[in-house]
């Protein structure tokens, strides 16, 4: 069953140095208050599996949290490159960083493929690219029946999954809707689980078949309202695309990445310390 | 040669033109996207666009700025999961069109979104694959819009994140990938499509005002031109005011974001 917890509480409880973790949302309900907290806690050689890296990966790539990568696009959507996540590939700063590279279409079937607790995902797929010379991980099977050969990929099964999502009731069912990603089958994939949520309501009231991940799959449920923020929630608010556009200014250099970072996480309490601080810098940008 | 239009205006719309009525198209983000919701405001009502992060028969009033921004959801005949997107429907065959950007292509249309340099001490680490390897075989054409120049049509690619004709020639058939391939690549000089033998792209239609010595200039590989090569219509009026329009609307829902679409 799923304990209403405070967000530090369940990152100290739940992601532990070393662990393979997956923070999921596709450019929808990324867990950026998660992601920070990780930061916070000062957690190091973490194995990060996320689709789309987005600017959450690039802050805890920058802020040394992560050992190994595995992704499927590392950009800054609709901006450009992600700085810290380059940074670190090419020059190995702050840290060395592994990557296991795949295509989204793969990603997407080994989490699947971990939710069914299969061993690997099969898929039509990368057939005539480079990977299978350049990327071990990408291999091949044989279809027993038809003889077709397709690529076989190492399902994810993270140690913990986190998510964010719209609402959850006070057992702490879980309620999400408008782009799913492939949150459902992160969780699902997952040994532990994190939902942050917008909201605490009474009863979800949501019709059948709505994606909704029951109490008991989930670990903790922390009440983080904007904890999504820069990208959106669905019904809730909006993608900040502005602040995607400064980050890459924020991101380029080092020290100016390592200043923000000091002042809007490492010198934050949580979230919404962070939120109130990044509000602040925005009117004095704003003045300027 | 003085113009009316610009050279980014006349690809986008030459993009457009390609998607037919009705096609089911899996749309990239940025040029893709703008040319494919251009079609659909022109020619094209009735062409289904589905992006990767779930939407099916997204039908934006203004351009999204990310693969999965709110407005896709709101306007799409269905959302689905990231798997259900990639598993039930592209790899199970329904898309007709892939339409994609692109880092780097060869003349054989192969595509390069992942290193610029070796792979394992990359000089420039791209972003990476995203939906594209599985784009580019499994929807039955692609269509493929990008700027062109030396950086980006060059001689010889460092990684092949997508193919297109792999070496040329039926090297592509004799893989078994499903999908037919590249049938143009559009760009902001002129309109190249794969020879029917040897599959290398060949110039088919130069844009107004552009010269063949510019785009010589533009291609990493001594780019060759077809027997029938024509120029390219320019853009009607029709297709600018609904192209700028659409563009002054996204700037204006997106505040100066807007520009990167």
């Amino acid at each position: 069953m799923a304990q209403w917890s405070l967000l530090s509480e369940a990152i100290a409880a739940c992601v532990h140095d070393g662990d393979i973790v997956a923070l999921e949302g596709f450019t929808h309900l990324i867990p950026f208050a998660a992601g920070h907290e990780i930061i916070r806690q000062g957690r190091r050689g973490l194995a990060l599996v996320r689709m789309t890296p987005d600017l959450i990966y690039d802050q805890m790539i920058g802020a040394g949290c992560a050992a190994k990568l595995t992704f499927s696009w590392g950009g800054n959507p609709g901006v450009g490159s992600l700085h810290r996540f380059r940074d670190a590939v090419e020059n190995g700063w702050p840290a060395p960083l592994a990557i296991e590279e795949r295509s989204h279409s793969d990603l997407a079937n080994a989490y699947v493929a971990g939710a069914a607790n299969l061993p690997f995902a099969v898929l039509r797929g990368y057939v005539g690219s480079s990977f299978e010379q350049m990327c071990p991980h990408i291999r091949s099977v044989t279809c027993p029946f038809t003889g077709e050969r397709l690529a076989a990929t190492p399902s994810i099964r993270p140690d913990v999954a986190i998510v964010h999502a719209q609402k959850a009731d006070r057992k702490g069912n879980v309620l999400l809707w408008g782009i799913l990603g492939v949150q459902k089958e992160a969780v699902l994939a997952a040994k532990r689980s994190i939902v942050t949520v917008e909201e605490r309501v009474e009863s979800l009231d949501a019709p059948a078949n709505a994606c909704i991940l029951p109490s008991w799959v989930v670990d903790a449920v922390c009440l983080v309202p904007q904890g999504a923020r820069p990208s959106y929630a669905h019904g809730y608010y909006e993608r900040d695309n502005a602040f995607y556009l400064r980050w890459d200014a924020i991101s380029r250099q080092r020290e100016s990445f390592r200043a923000w970072l000091k002042e809007h996480v490492l010198e934050t309490a949580d979230f919404v310390q962070y939120l109130r601080v990044l509000g602040s810098g925005g009117r004095q940008e704003a003045v300027r | 040669m003085k113009s009316d239009f610009t050279s980014e205006e006349i690809m986008t719309v030459s993009a457009a033109r390609m998607l037919r009525n009705g096609a089911i198209c899996f749309v990239g983000i940025g040029l893709p996207s703008t040319a494919a919701n251009l079609a659909r405001r022109l020619h094209a009502p009735d062409a289904v666009l589905i992006y990767e992060s779930g939407p099916i028969g997204a039908k934006p009033a203004v351009l999204p700025l990310s693969i999965g921004d709110g407005i896709l959801a709101e306007t799409a005949d269905s959302v689905v999961s990231t798997p259900e997107i990639f598993r039930y429907w592209l790899q199970g065959g329904r898309v007709d069109i892939g339409f994609l950007g692109a880092a780097q292509l060869d003349r054989f249309v192969n595509i390069n979104t992942t290193v610029i340099g070796d792979y394992f001490r990359p000089k420039v680490r791209l972003p990476g694959a995203g939906g594209a390897p599985e784009i580019s075989t499994s929807a039955k054409e692609v269509l493929v819009v990008v700027k062109q120049s030396r950086r980006s049509f060059v001689e010889k690619l460092d990684f092949i994140t997508s193919a297109g004709f792999l070496s040329g020639g039926d090297a592509r058939e004799r893989t078994g990938i499903p999908g037919k391939g590249p049938v143009a690549v559009i760009t902001d000089l002129c309109i190249l499509r794969p020879d029917r033998q040897t599959r290398e792209l060949t110039v088919t239609s130069v844009h107004p005002g552009i010269t063949g010595e510019r785009i010589r200039a533009n291609t990493g590989w001594e780019v060759r031109f077809s027997d029938d090569c024509r120029m390219t219509e320019p853009p009607t009026g029709l297709e600018l005011t609904t192209l700028r329009d659409l563009l002054a609307r996204t700037a204006a829902a997106h505040g100066s974001a807007g520009v990167a679409a």
